[in-house]
Formats: structure tokens, sequence, C-alpha cells
């Protein structure tokens, strides 16, 4: 019942979330001088031309009454312009891109499994490898094991992403020639060859984000091991194995999926650079080649899009962050 | 009650001296890029196509390094890559700090009035915090190239754009403090005999913060000099030709294999300055604010 209560609260928060992001934006890209009508007009650009360019990409509305018609798009589909020439985006549409004439939502369609393949596997590598490495440290803590992983984590937030995916390209790729260093495979066409071509990538933007989370899970677990409830558990004879993998990693997950939620908006800009270290066509680079054609609508759709995700993924973390840890409701529903 | 650090014992954090001087050495660089460059003979513009061969790859050792290029030069330009670098730590420590000096105006701000005032402002506050915190902000700097008028110098943009995403970690922490400092005593007794709320938040509060704001500076700082660099080497950031050492390592990923080279000393400078930064960081809160729990480092601004 709690539960319930504790993620009706987070849905309506999320909800307003998204409504502020969303209206942020457009606002933002409205009220900055820039007129995409102009850039499929042609040249010479007529006036009228001009006007009817804007009309048909719905341009000359008051920026409200477009921010209105986007989120209608994306409940229900929207139409570009009358008669013959009119282009229907089906919905949720997240706009639609006159220069390469396709849905926003087909284009970053098209570019997510990239985008997720790179984060959803690095994520896990970085929660499981940071997770094990920490429990591991504050186990063995003041040892050597201990010692090396938190200089780890002091160095490895001072190595950009992309300068550890070169190094990584130039030793495991080019001169161990163990890894492919660059290209896509998608799962469905060979589930071994996608997750070879992900190897490298994958450990680029784990490695080192897993020495942040060792650092945090090594800090928890001495804490938790503090506890009177763990001297209760050892005193009942409970294995230490027992005792630490089950009863204290519990707590010591709690702030871990904390952080997480909070690191999701940064994972998903680690993909988009590691992306472009492996010459991946991913959204990244979906978005970076919008920006460089001045294609406006395909630029907002693919930074709202992205702001959704990472909200939605965020819920996604609070329920689970709920079945984690009963007390929630009491104190922050 | 607190324990005062001395200053030897910051002497002793050997890590945290050793940055301080790694990044005494870079502002050093930075400032005399120009006399430097002079020296060696060499501007970080001009064109040296008789350095390099057919296809573009610098002749000789080390991607070119000879007595009249200290470092080698880029290939397929042949511009002069000592002179790159150190004109690169110019552009990097001019766009971190002006944006750590953004972030950090705005972020102290924010966290004082929301700890200060309380309320429904400092809810909205904190929820702002919380979702700018999780936010892609990457995605948005990227996209407000695209919109940004050509006319506003892109330089300035991007520090405007990196300053404005850096400030929640900032206005989270100060307003934590300031909640704290509210209740002790001399606040209340202040307020008591009939201050303002003017007078106690900048006589008596802020300069209780001043700890807390020279530690989370060079917290910060490293921070946003990566999201320079990695606006620049996404081709978003600082704009050709001014020296940057994102936008080189950008450059190097399609001479990863045939000038290796290329990278390593752009890639090199922006690792040790950084590192130097985090490591003056963490010695600096220790000794300034020992009863501080070592936080995750840097957790504002990694792209």
């Amino acid at each position: 019942m709690r539960r319930t209560r504790f993620l009706a609260g987070r849905l309506v928060s999320m909800l307003a979330v998204l409504v502020v992001i969303s209206l942020l934006t457009y606002a933002v890209f409205f009220l900055l001088p820039s007129d995409p009508a102009q850039m499929s007009c042609g040249k010479p650009c007529t006036p009228d031309g001009l006007a009817q360019a804007s009309a048909f990409m719905g341009f000359d509305k008051p920026w409200w009454q477009q921010y209105l018609d986007f989120v209608a798009g994306i409940f229900r589909g929207r139409s570009f312009g009358r008669g013959p020439a009119a282009v229907h985006c089906s919905a949720p549409c997240f706009g639609y891109s006159f220069q390469l004439n396709q849905p926003v939502t087909q284009l970053i369609w098209a570019r997510i499994p990239v985008t997720f393949s790179i984060a959803i596997g690095a994520a896990a590598l970085w929660l499981v490898l940071g997770v094990s490495l920490g429990v591991l440290a504050a186990v063995r803590k003041g040892t050597a094991i201990d010692r090396s992983a938190m200089a780890f984590a002091v160095a490895g937030v001072s190595a950009p992403v992309y300068l550890l995916g070169l190094l990584g390209i130039l030793l495991f790729g080019f001169t161990l020639d163990l890894v492919p260093v660059s290209g896509y495979v998608p799962l469905t066409e060979s589930p071994v060859d996608w997750a070879w071509h992900l190897v490298l990538p994958w450990c680029v933007l784990a490695l080192f984000t897993s020495a942040v989370y060792a650092r945090l899970t090594r800090g928890q677990m001495l804490e938790v091991l503090e506890e009177d409830y763990i001297r209760t558990a050892r005193a009942k004879g409970l294995t230490e194995r027992k005792v630490v993998g089950w009863h204290a990693l519990r707590n010591v997950l709690i702030p871990v999926v904390t952080v997480f939620g909070s690191d999701l908006g940064q994972l998903l800009g680690g993909a988009i650079i590691t992306e472009r270290v492996f010459s991946m066509q991913g959204l990244g680079s979906l978005l970076l080649q919008a920006v460089g054609t001045g294609d406006l609508p395909l630029v907002l759709g693919t930074v709202l899009f992205s702001a959704f995700l990472v909200v939605l993924a965020n819920f996604a973390v609070d329920v689970v962050y709920g079945a984690l840890d009963p007390r929630v409701s009491e104190t922050s529903g | 009650m607190r324990t005062r650090r001395h200053p030897r014992q910051f002497l002793a954090d050997r890590w945290a001296v050793a940055g301080g001087v790694v990044v005494a050495g870079f502002l050093l660089v930075a400032a005399t890029a120009s006399a430097l460059t002079a020296v060696e003979g060499q501007d970080p513009y001009t064109y040296h196509l008789d350095a390099l061969d057919d296809t573009g790859r610098p002749v000789g050792f080390g991607g070119g390094i000879s007595g009249t290029h200290w470092f080698g030069v880029e290939p397929l330009t042949g511009r002069d890559l000592f002179a790159i670098v150190t004109h690169g730590a110019q552009t990097s420590l001019t766009v971190g700090l002006a944006a750590t000096v953004i972030a950090m105006l705005i972020g102290v701000l924010v966290g004082v009035t929301a700890g200060f005032f309380g309320g429904w402002y400092d809810r909205l506050v904190s929820r702002a915090i919380d979702v700018l915190y999780g936010f892609p902000y990457l995605v948005f700097m990227i996209a407000l190239g695209a919109v940004v008028s050509a006319k506003f110098p892109r330089t300035w943009l991007v520090v405007l754009v990196i300053g404005a995403f850096g400030w929640p970690t900032v206005a989270r922490v100060v307003r934590g403090q300031t909640l704290a400092l509210k209740h002790r005593t001399f606040v209340v007794a202040s307020t008591a005999m009939g201050a303002g709320p003017g007078h106690v938040l900048v006589r008596q509060i802020l300069p209780h913060l001043g700890v807390t704001i020279i530690v989370y500076t060079t917290i910060l700082i490293p921070g946003l000099i990566g999201v320079e660099a990695a606006l620049s080497f996404l081709g978003v950031g600082v704009p050709a030709p001014t020296p940057s050492w994102g936008r080189s390592i950008g450059e190097g990923v399609g001479w990863v294999q045939t000038d290796p080279m290329f990278l390593v000393f752009p890639g090199g400078a922006l690792f040790a300055i950084t590192l130097a930064f985090n490591l003056l960081g963490d010695g600096l809160r220790d000794l300034l604010d020992p009863r501080s729990v070592r936080r995750r480092p840097e957790a504002g601004a990694r792209p």
C-alpha cells in the first residue's frame, strides 16, 4: 500500500518533470533566433515561399501552440501540410525532419540499438565490477587490493572516456589485434559478433566508472558492517559469506542505486562519446549530423527524446529503489 | 571540537603537493604560451606541409619530433604540435576557469538562498537540482550549438553553457551547509539581536562557506575542463583554428594507427591537468574540512 503511494508520487513527479523539461527546451530553442523554414526554402527565397514553407512546417504559429502540437503528436501523431503534399508522422511523433524527409522517431529508432547496446552493457559491467570490487576492498580493508582500488578511482575520474578508448584501440585493436575497433553488428544478425564488437566500448566506458562505484560501495560497506544487526547476524552463527553477501549488501546497494539513478544522464553522454570513438552510428552521430546540417526539428526531437529516456530510466531506478528499501515510503513518499 | 590542520600536513600529503605543482606548471605554460613558442620559433597556425609525406603523415621519428618541432607536427596540416599544446593549455584553462566561476556564482547564490529561506523556494530548487543532476546535459550542449546564432562567439558560448550546467553539485552542497549553519548559536544570536536576513546571509553565513567554496572550486575545475575537451572532441566546442586539446584528440581518431604520437601530447596534457586538479582538490578537502566524508570524487561534471 505504502509502496504504491510512493510509486504514484514518483510517477506524478516524473510527469511534472517531463512537462517542465520539454516546455523549457521548446522555449529555449524557439526564443533563440533561428529559422528552420529558411533552410528548406531554397534559393532564391521569396518572402512568399518562406511563408509557405513556414506554414507547412508549422513554424508560423506562436511557440506555445507549436509546443502543444508537438505534445499532441507524441500521443496521436500529426500531419504537416495539406492535400497531396502532406506528410504524416505517426505516434509517437517527435517531429519531422524536413531535410531527410523522415519522421524523427523513425530516425531515432534506427540508431537507438547502437546507443542502447553500448550504454546498457557498460552500465551492467560497471555495476557488477564496481560493487564486487568495493565489497572486496571493504572486506580486505587496508590491504593492497583496497589501496589500489582507491588509487584507481582517483586516476579514473581524470581519464576522459575518449582518450581511454583511443588507447584501447591502439593497444588491443591495432597492436595486439585482439578485438575489432569499429563498426556495429546488430544483435539480431549475430549475437556473438554483436558482443565481440562491443567488448572494447563496454570496457572503456565502464572501467573507470566502476572504480568510482567501488569507492562508494567500499565506504558504505565499512559503515554497514559496524551496525548492530550485522553483529546479530554473526552471533546467530551465519557464515561470513551470508552476512556480507546478503544482510550487508542489501543495505549497501541502496545508496549505490541512488547514485546510479543520477548517473544515467552521464551514461548517455558517455555512450555518445564512445560511439564516436568507435565509429558507430548511434544517437550521438545522429544528433551531431543534425547539428551540422542545421536540421532543427531533428535536433529538438533528439534532445527531447533523450531527456524523456533519462527521466523514464530514472523512474525505473526509483522502482528498484522502492523494492530495495521499504522505508522510502515513510521518508520521501 | 574541530581540529584545524596545519599547513604542514598539506605538505605531508605528497600527492596533493604534486598536484599543486603540476597545476602551477600548467598555469605558467598557459600564461607564457606565446613566449614559449616564440623561443621554439613556431606558432600554432602556420602550415608546414614540408614536414609531411604524401599521405599527410608527419615525416620522422615520433610524429616529426625535431629541433624545430619539439612535439612534432599535426598530421595533414603540419602545424607545430608544441605550439598547439601550449596554446591549448590557454584555451582549456580559460574556458575551464571561466565556466567554473559562472557555475560557482550560480551554485552559491542558489544554494545559500535555498538553505536560508527554505519553504517552497527551497523545495523547488532542490527538485531542480535533482533533475539537472541527472540530466543528459551533453546532448543539450551539443544541440545548443545548432540554434545559437553563428555571430555569437563560440568560445564564450561554450563557457556559458558549461557554466550553466555545472552549478547543481555546488548548490546542493552549499544548501546543506547553509541549513546546518542556520541553526548554529552565532547565527541565532545575531538574528535575536535584530540582524536582518541580508546581514545574516552576507556577514554570518557566507564567510563560513569560504572553505566549501574553495574546495568545490578546485574540484569543479577539472570536471569542466573535461567537458570543454569532450565538446571539442565531438566537434561542437571551441571552433577551429583556436587550439584545443579536445579537438586535437578528436582529429587524432583517424590517425590512431598511423600517427599515435599525435594523441600522446594533447591527451597526456589533458590527463595530467585533470589528475593534478583532482589530487589538489582531494588534498585541500582533507586539509580544510577534515570532517567531510570523502564523497565520490568529482561527482559533478563528468562527460
